[in-house]
């Protein structure tokens, strides 16, 4: 590891009610891998944007090489040689890789005229430098996710980047490509660039990084060496506790059938899809990001249309619903994007959980405000969720009490089945032990759950049986001892072999 | 201090601003604030703010409705030619159920089929500015014999010393409001409007909430067009010209947002009495009556501007 390259010193950063960074201190040298990790709502993401020129900071200074600097914006940032990777890739899907790489800052002749060739020849050799499989020339939204972060990587080299923050990068890659990008990471600290790594993935975090910066409600907890700590340690630092029993199932007590799924296809998208769950079963559906599980389950709670299919609701074959029949039926649907599918942003917590029963919150068509009330402070406490009251907009709350609403919009009229979408993506340590807890509850009562993730030891460790499914077929299914990682690895990677031959 | 005036002007910018043009106004024009000149803005501010009722609704669903300039004029024409024709309530019943009609026209071609909002309005904008020519002949109408009928008493009646218009759009603004705030056609209006995937995963129909905001507005536009011919006791086939951008500026000044999911029957009420005042000192001041156009750009680019301001927290791109 070599010397300081960045140093940030006495951060302060508030917005309207909340010190978002509070004295933060901590620094980067060139040729390290540092890792910034925190509960959502610790401050990470404030902070980088600091770094970045997205947020001015109340107080605190910039050293950067040295010297005390300020950053005027992204632009600044990257001219300067601090780059952002962002969790959403900030490319233009109609330029090219070229374009891209130098967005926003294209070589131009005094007339503001393109040079085309500099472009293209500046960018292959930063694509070379990184051994990327494809041209400067190439479109950019014809690239796989994993390649457009390639892009993003490589304007590291194109600006000479003495810094990179990487935030979240694994989110969608499947383990290939993450493998992938750990390699680049590697032969970016080999040529002495600073790199922070932001994520929630702890095995990651312990993989790739030396150091770790551990952040809560705002404030610095600690810098450790990452070879002379371990989870333990780092996940106490961040939530100031221990987490002993990481995952808790069901009792395996299971009663009459509730769901039946039978031959569901649609073109393009999955196909024969077979599945059946039971009162008080947690049934996983495991498969990498693209394999069709958040599809399928759209599908069978009816906001996307299937060619063919058969569905049995208690025994009984029902036609392909609406989502309010569904939901009249007693299915819920805990969806992937909170912010897109989940919630209503600008509304509070009272009206996003009423939203989807407005009929059990009203007599002739007039809403009981009252009951409203009443349901909301009954989930409020019961989930434990932090907000000011039951009308502060939900975009203002971190993404594990989002997430705690949603669950709250569903819980509360009582389903039958509650399919739980990716549950725990993007939410904190602690709020994902809570989620889990409530997943084992729920079956207990004798709900049916069908829990869908790309975390294996989640999707292991909440189900009674769990479904692999890869390219829009369900591969296999494993009970018991068979739920193990290898079996699924293999049963989703064998399947990847035999489609490609 | 500094700071809360800064932020003061921030959050009441426009009320300061308009307070400041009240006081102008009333300096330089007696008439001004005189009850007379109050009760003839009022009643102007009834036909407009009957219609922004009903826009109000499709606004807060994230969409438009530029069809009902032409609309008025249609309907207007169609009630005073039928009150000839066939009597006053036949007129009116008339005119309500075509302003229902369009109204469900445009709700199944943006709703339902899917259509941009914006595109499908102007369209009808220009098709019943057609449909007026088609249906009149060129020719105005008048009411033959407006010194006998009941018909006057929705433009012209008095009631209590309140024009019968002005107490028309004050019960149409509390019977829309209510139906806003405490029915669930109204949580499913600002649903949609506020995120229009998560509604749907909700369980939530967006296309027929989508269709009914538009049967309301228009439905509020057939009661405007009652009202408008009761009080001029006649229809010129441009007579609803411009006013469904003067509408739409009422509706945005009282901050209800272009981008949906936020704003209120009240807030309505107040940009459109706002926009009346404005327009009538104006023309205290002495200024020509077309100066109005320029006011109606000046408000939409402003308020538009504001409200996207305030989301993004920068005044500029």
């Amino acid at each position: 590891m070599g010397d300081v390259i960045l140093k940030v010193e006495g951060i302060t950063k508030t917005f309207p009610g909340v010190t978002a960074l509070d004295d933060v201190s901590f620094d980067i040298r060139s040729g390290e891998v540092h890792a910034l990790v925190g509960e959502n709502g610790a401050g990470k993401s404030t902070l980088m944007k600091v770094l970045a020129g997205l947020h001015k900071p109340d107080a605190g200074e910039i050293i950067y090489q040295g010297a005390p600097t300020q950053v005027a914006g992204p632009l600044d940032a990257r001219r300067k040689g601090i780059l952002l990777i962002h969790q959403e890739l900030s490319l233009s899907p109609e330029l090219s890789v070229a374009e891209n790489i130098y967005l926003g800052a294209w070589p131009t002749n005094r007339f503001g005229v393109l040079k085309k060739r500099e472009l293209r020849r500046h960018a292959a050799s930063a694509l070379d430098a990184l051994g990327c499989g494809f041209g400067p020339d190439t479109r950019v939204g014809t690239l796989s996710v994993a390649m457009q972060q390639m892009v993003e990587i490589a304007r590291a080299e194109a600006f000479n980047a003495n810094v990179v923050i990487f935030d979240e990068p694994t989110a969608s890659l499947t383990d290939t490509e993450k493998d992938q990008l750990f390699q680049t990471i590697r032969g970016l600290k080999a040529r002495g660039v600073g790199i922070v790594y932001i994520s929630h993935k702890m095995n990651e975090i312990f993989d790739i990084t030396d150091r770790i910066t551990v952040l809560r409600d705002g404030q610095v907890q600690g810098t450790v060496d990452t070879a002379e700590t371990d989870l333990n340690q780092v996940t106490r630092m961040m939530i100031g506790r221990t987490l002993d029993t990481y995952f808790i199932r069901a009792k395996a007590e299971f009663g009459a059938e509730v769901l039946r799924v039978e031959g569901l296809s649609k073109a393009g998208v999955f196909r024969d899809v077979g599945f059946s769950v039971r009162e008080g079963e947690v049934l996983g559906l495991y498969g990498l990001v693209g394999a069709g599980r958040s599809e399928v389950v759209e599908t069978v709670f009816g906001v996307r249309k299937a060619d063919s299919g058969k569905l049995y609701w208690k025994g009984g074959e029902i036609a392909l619903p609406s989502p309010r029949q569904s939901i009249d039926m007693g299915m819920a649907l805990v969806p992937e994007s909170r912010k897109e599918q989940g919630l209503v942003l600008m509304m509070g917590g009272r009206e996003n959980t009423s939203l989807p029963h407005l009929g059990l919150f009203s007599s002739v068509s007039i809403m009981n405000r009252p009951k409203e009330l009443a349901v909301f402070e009954k989930y409020r406490s019961a989930l434990s969720i932090k907000t000011t009251g039951p009308d502060q907009a939900v975009s203002q709350l971190s993404g594990g009490n989002q997430q705690k609403f949603v669950l709250a919009k569903w819980l509360c009229a009582d389903p039958k089945l509650i399919i739980l979408d990716e549950p725990t993506r993007g939410i904190d340590v602690g709020s994902k032990s809570a989620i889990h807890e409530l997943i084992a509850d729920l079956a207990q009562k004798g709900l049916a759950v069908i829990v869908i993730s790309s975390e294996m030891p989640e999707v292991l460790g909440v189900s009674h049986r769990v479904l692999a499914m890869s390219e829009g077929a369900i591969v296999a299914e494993f009970e018991g001892d068979a739920m193990t990682e290898e079996n699924l690895i293999d049963a989703v990677s064998h399947h990847r072999d035999d489609a490609a031959a | 201090m500094g700071q809360t005036i800064n932020g003061l002007l921030r959050r009441h910018g426009l009320a300061l601003a308009f307070l400041v043009f009240l006081g102008v106004v009333a300096l330089n024009a007696d008439a001004f604030l005189s009850p007379g000149n109050i009760l003839d803005v009022l009643r102007q501010v009834s036909i407009t703010g009957m219609m922004a009722l009903g826009v109000t609704f499709v606004v807060l669903t994230g969409r438009l409705d530029l069809s009902i300039g032409s609309l008025l004029t249609l309907l207007t024409v169609i009630v005073v030619d039928q009150h000839n024709i066939a009597g006053p309530f036949p007129a009116i019943v008339m005119t309500l159920l075509a302003g229902l009609a369009v109204g469900a026209f445009n709700g199944v071609l943006v709703g339902f089929v899917g259509l941009n909002a914006l595109i499908v309005t102007l369209a009808m904008l220009s098709f019943l500015q057609g449909l007026v020519l088609l249906y009149s002949g060129g020719s105005n109408v008048n009411v033959a014999n407006a010194q006998e009928t009941w018909f006057a008493v929705f433009g012209r009646g008095d009631f209590l010393g309140l024009p019968v218009p002005v107490i028309l759009f004050l019960v149409g603004a509390v019977i829309a409001g209510v139906v806003l705030q405490f029915t669930t056609f109204g949580r499913r209006v600002y649903g949609v409007g506020g995120n229009e995937t998560a509604s749907v995963f909700s369980g939530i129909d967006a296309r027929w909430t989508v269709f009914w905001t538009y049967v309301v507005s228009g439905f509020t536009t057939g009661v405007a067009a009652v009202i408008m011919g009761s009080r001029v006791m006649g229809a010129q086939n441009t007579i609803g010209q411009g006013y469904e951008l003067t509408v739409l500026a009422g509706v945005i000044l009282g901050g209800t947002s272009l981008l949906g999911g936020s704003g209120s029957i009240w807030r309505t009420v107040i940009g459109i009495s706002m926009l009346g005042f404005i327009q009538n000192g104006l023309l205290l001041l002495g200024f020509p009556y077309y100066v109005q156009w320029l006011v109606t750009w000046a408000v939409i680019i402003i308020a538009v501007w504001i409200d996207l301001g305030a989301k993004r927290g920068r005044i500029f791109a």
